[in-house]
């Protein structure tokens, strides 16, 4: 034993000596992950997260979130002498004369885009490859928590510098509380302290955006990995993975290197992006004032598809009892995104009800496999898309010459239209994937070569795949449609018949697939060749 | 006083005053004839007005007719000023190349002369506003950014984004970037409201706010790029494009090839 390991052996010792960690350390540190880059698209997030915590500490030293009036006297010569809100002096302050803290603000600034893309490409991988499934349902709602209240924070973020942009959207938000029926205009004079824009909300949200919310987030973020932990991380299917194993690499040291590493893979790119691409320059967009608004003005991108929501709606509006109520804002506002967040919450459940299957999974599905989810959730996506491409029509159309009409013609009629379109061509292609797959299983790989026999005919030489790869392509289970009974042995309708009968159709619907080759069918066709 | 009364008996005394008195009057000619010859004589501007109408009905009058009075598809010119027909000849909107929603701006089809004969033959049919003089758009001098700023946030960027870089208009119209567009331009758009721009006449905008516009659009112009690439200052699109693409790819990218098995 050299000196080093016995100094070493002493410390740990120690330290086991006080906090019994060694059992503890012993059994979680040899804890096996699977590799798969797509399992590392949640770390984006809970990296970008903890960018987001240090680099907001760092504005909060000098950002003063107070709708005190004052006279700006800072560097920036365009501003000088201009009356604005002591949350928007300080924020040009940072910007300015704080050593690095242009820097910080855009770190802050793309860490809370890259959060919010890192939540969606990490929830579609989760959705795609059905790892919402049972025993995880829990941590798919916590998921879709997660995203709502990102959604939520990166906007009072944006609104708390109270430039004219972000003045613009808090002025949007507040149409849309005043929206809601009956309580609305009582609502905003709650949020607001009275009369927009007044002198309350900044900071209120200011608060909310510090403290509560990241609060919040915190608990739940580590309420999502303890259960990650627990219930142990879900695996693609392959030879020697089954439903009870997983297959990896350990923790320490392997895991916790790559991850470790990732961190600052993450930081760097973060970093990156604010020293060299211009985020939200409050600068130019000037302090808000409630008489002027800018052309193009955007919320940050993952509220445009709400945005571009609300620029489609046609001018609804009903006249009742002496209220107005704005169905152009209440419904893709408030109850289209309502709809959306629930059904997305729900989801797990609305599929296992559909399908009926409620065992344990903790083997992925490849997407083409449930042709029926993917299409689903393609489906949902182009509904996002095109909503999205709404949200900024007015740039894409001076970008592209197009005008602004046709294009919200063009969204207004695509958000109908395109979605089923979607789903039915999703649907084909999964179907279509599967086919591809039998035939690979049946037939081998094309190999290109051509070869004569001797009787004049030209065939091509097909090579088998390896055994792994068969065993991949057939190791999925597809599930038989259900088949609830709509009458009872009499004869006699049961009370729940309809309920019965569209559990059928929708599990007929999902259960649609191309039957995966047999050993007996590609046996048989060995002997055949 | 004594020093003084011998000064003026000094030799040098005559000479001195002499030249004084020479270079007094020499610069007040100046002075005067510069301004007098923006007006040029009578003469010379009926020759002007002359060829203005040559060149127009050579290539304006088949759309605004043979006396400018307008036709079917071109507003009437009577009584649209210089500073109009300055305005859209000189920054190459007309003559218009296609008969689409708006005039663009392209490289100019008459030369700075021929703009002028143009002017002054239009401003000839009817009176309405010139084009202003040198002296009148000096907006270094006369024009305050801070103030520019603030007038232009509440009367021009609603149209024209809150970094001049233009917007959208409906049915295709739009409002063009004013980044690269001579001053006296911005000053003849101003006060003759070009296609779907509304007239900012001087009680509603003084010319010294006016100046203050001008001098803030050319300060946002030559503004550095402070936070870097600046990505068009169009807000909040081209950063979501951007960490969509760039961000996002990088992250992925790194993401594929540490889980990539070690060989």
């Amino acid at each position: 034993m050299t000196a080093r390991e016995r100094i070493a052996g002493n410390v740990a010792g120690y330290v086991d000596d006080r906090t019994g960690a060694a059992k503890w350390m012993k059994k979680n540190l040899t804890k096996v992950f699977p590799d798969h880059w797509s399992f590392l698209l949640g770390e984006i997030c809970l990296y970008s997260f903890i960018i987001l915590l240090l680099s907001g500490t760092f504005l909060t030293f000098w950002f003063d979130p107070s709708m005190r009036e004052v006279v700006y006297e800072g560097a920036y010569e365009p501003l000088k002498g201009l009356e604005m809100s002591a949350a928007y002096a300080s924020t040009l302050d940072i910007s300015f004369e704080v050593r690095g803290g242009l820097l910080m603000r855009q770190i802050h600034h793309w860490a809370a885009l890259i959060f919010m893309v890192g939540i969606v490409v990490h929830l579609l991988r989760v959705y795609f490859t059905g790892a919402f499934r049972k025993p995880r349902e829990f941590n798919w709602i916590i998921g879709v928590g997660l995203l709502t209240l990102g959604i939520v924070e990166g906007f009072l973020g944006y609104s708390l510098p109270d430039d004219l942009l972000s003045g613009t959207g808090i002025r949007i938000a507040e149409a849309i509380i005043q929206a809601l029926p009956l309580v609305g205009s009582y609502l905003a004079f709650f949020a607001f302290g009275g009369a927009f824009p007044g002198e309350a909300f900044i900071p209120r949200i200011y608060t909310v955006h510090v403290l509560l919310l990241p609060g919040i987030f915190l608990a739940l973020i580590t309420v999502h990995l303890m259960l990650v932990w627990y219930q142990k991380h879900t695996q693609f299917p392959g030879p020697g993975r089954t439903e009870k194993n997983v297959v990896g690499y350990p923790l320490m040291p392997v895991y916790m290197a790559k991850a470790g590493g990732f961190f600052f893979i993450v930081f760097g790119v973060t970093a990156f992006l604010g020293a060299v691409a211009s985020i939200n320059p409050i600068w130019l967009y000037g302090p808000y004032t409630p008489g002027q608004i800018s052309a193009g003005s955007q919320p940050d991108w993952y509220m445009g598809w709400l945005d571009g929501l609300v620029r489609m709606a046609p001018p609804l509006e009903t006249h009742a009892f002496g209220h107005t109520i704005s169905w152009n804002i209440l419904i893709p506002g408030l109850i289209l995104p309502g709809i959306m967040f629930t059904g997305l919450a729900l989801y797990p459940f609305i599929e296992s009800w559909a399908t009926g299957d409620k065992r344990e999974h903790h083997l992925l599905d490849r997407p083409r496999n449930t042709p029926n989810r993917t299409a689903i959730g393609v489906m949902a996506l182009t509904f996002t898309m095109v909503s999205l491409i709404n949200g900024g029509n007015d740039i894409i159309a001076t970008t592209f010459h197009l005008t602004i009409n046709q294009m919200m013609w063009f969204a207004r009629i695509s958000i109908i239209v395109l979605p089923p379109i979607a789903f039915i061509i999703t649907k084909r292609l999964c179907l279509s994937l599967q086919r591809a797959d039998r035939d690979l299983v049946l037939h081998g790989r094309e190999t290109g070569r051509l070869v004569r026999m001797p009787n004049g005919e030209f065939v091509e030489v097909h090579e088998p795949i390896s055994p792994e790869k068969a065993w991949l392509l057939t190791s999925h289970e597809q599930l038989a449609p259900l088949e609830l009974p709509e009458h009872d042995a009499s004869g006699v309708r049961r009370p729940a018949a309809l309920k019965n009968k569209l559990r059928n159709r929708i599990s007929r619907a999902a259960a649609v697939a191309v039957p995966k080759a047999t050993e007996t069918e590609r046996r048989e066709l060995e002997g055949h060749h | 006083m004594k020093r003084l009364s011998r000064l003026r008996r000094h030799r040098a005394a005559g000479p001195i005053l002499l030249i004084f008195a020479l270079f007094t009057i020499g610069t007040t000619f100046q002075v005067a004839s510069a301004v007098n010859n923006d007006a040029t004589s009578v003469a010379d501007r009926s020759v002007t007005i002359e060829e203005g109408k040559q060149i127009f009905l050579k290539g304006c009058s088949s759309c605004h007719g043979l006396n400018a009075e307008g036709g079917q598809i071109a507003p009437s010119l009577i009584g649209v000023g210089a500073a109009s027909v300055d305005f859209q000849v000189a920054t190459g909107r007309m003559p218009m190349a296609d008969m689409s929603t708006q005039a663009m701006r392209k490289k100019p089809v008459y030369n700075a002369e021929e703009v002028n004969a143009l002017a002054t033959y239009v401003a000839s049919l009817a009176p309405g506003p010139e084009v202003p003089g040198e002296e009148a758009l000096n907006y270094e001098r006369d024009g305050s950014v801070a103030e520019g700023g603030e007038l232009f946030r509440t009367n021009c960027a609603m149209c024209h984004n809150f970094a001049a870089q233009g917007g959208a208009l409906t049915q295709g119209k739009y409002a063009p970037t004013l980044m690269g567009v001579e001053p006296r331009h911005i000053y003849e758009a101003m006060i003759t409201g070009p296609q779907s721009m509304p007239v900012f006449s001087d009680k509603t905008i003084t010319p010294e706010e006016k100046l203050s516009i001008i001098k803030w659009i050319k300060a946002a112009e030559s503004e550095p790029q402070l936070g870097g690439a600046a990505l068009g200052r169009v807000g909040p699109v081209t950063e979501g494009l951007l960490v969509w693409t760039l961000g996002i790819g990088l992250l992925i990218g790194v993401a594929v090839w540490l889980a990539m098995k070690a060989r």
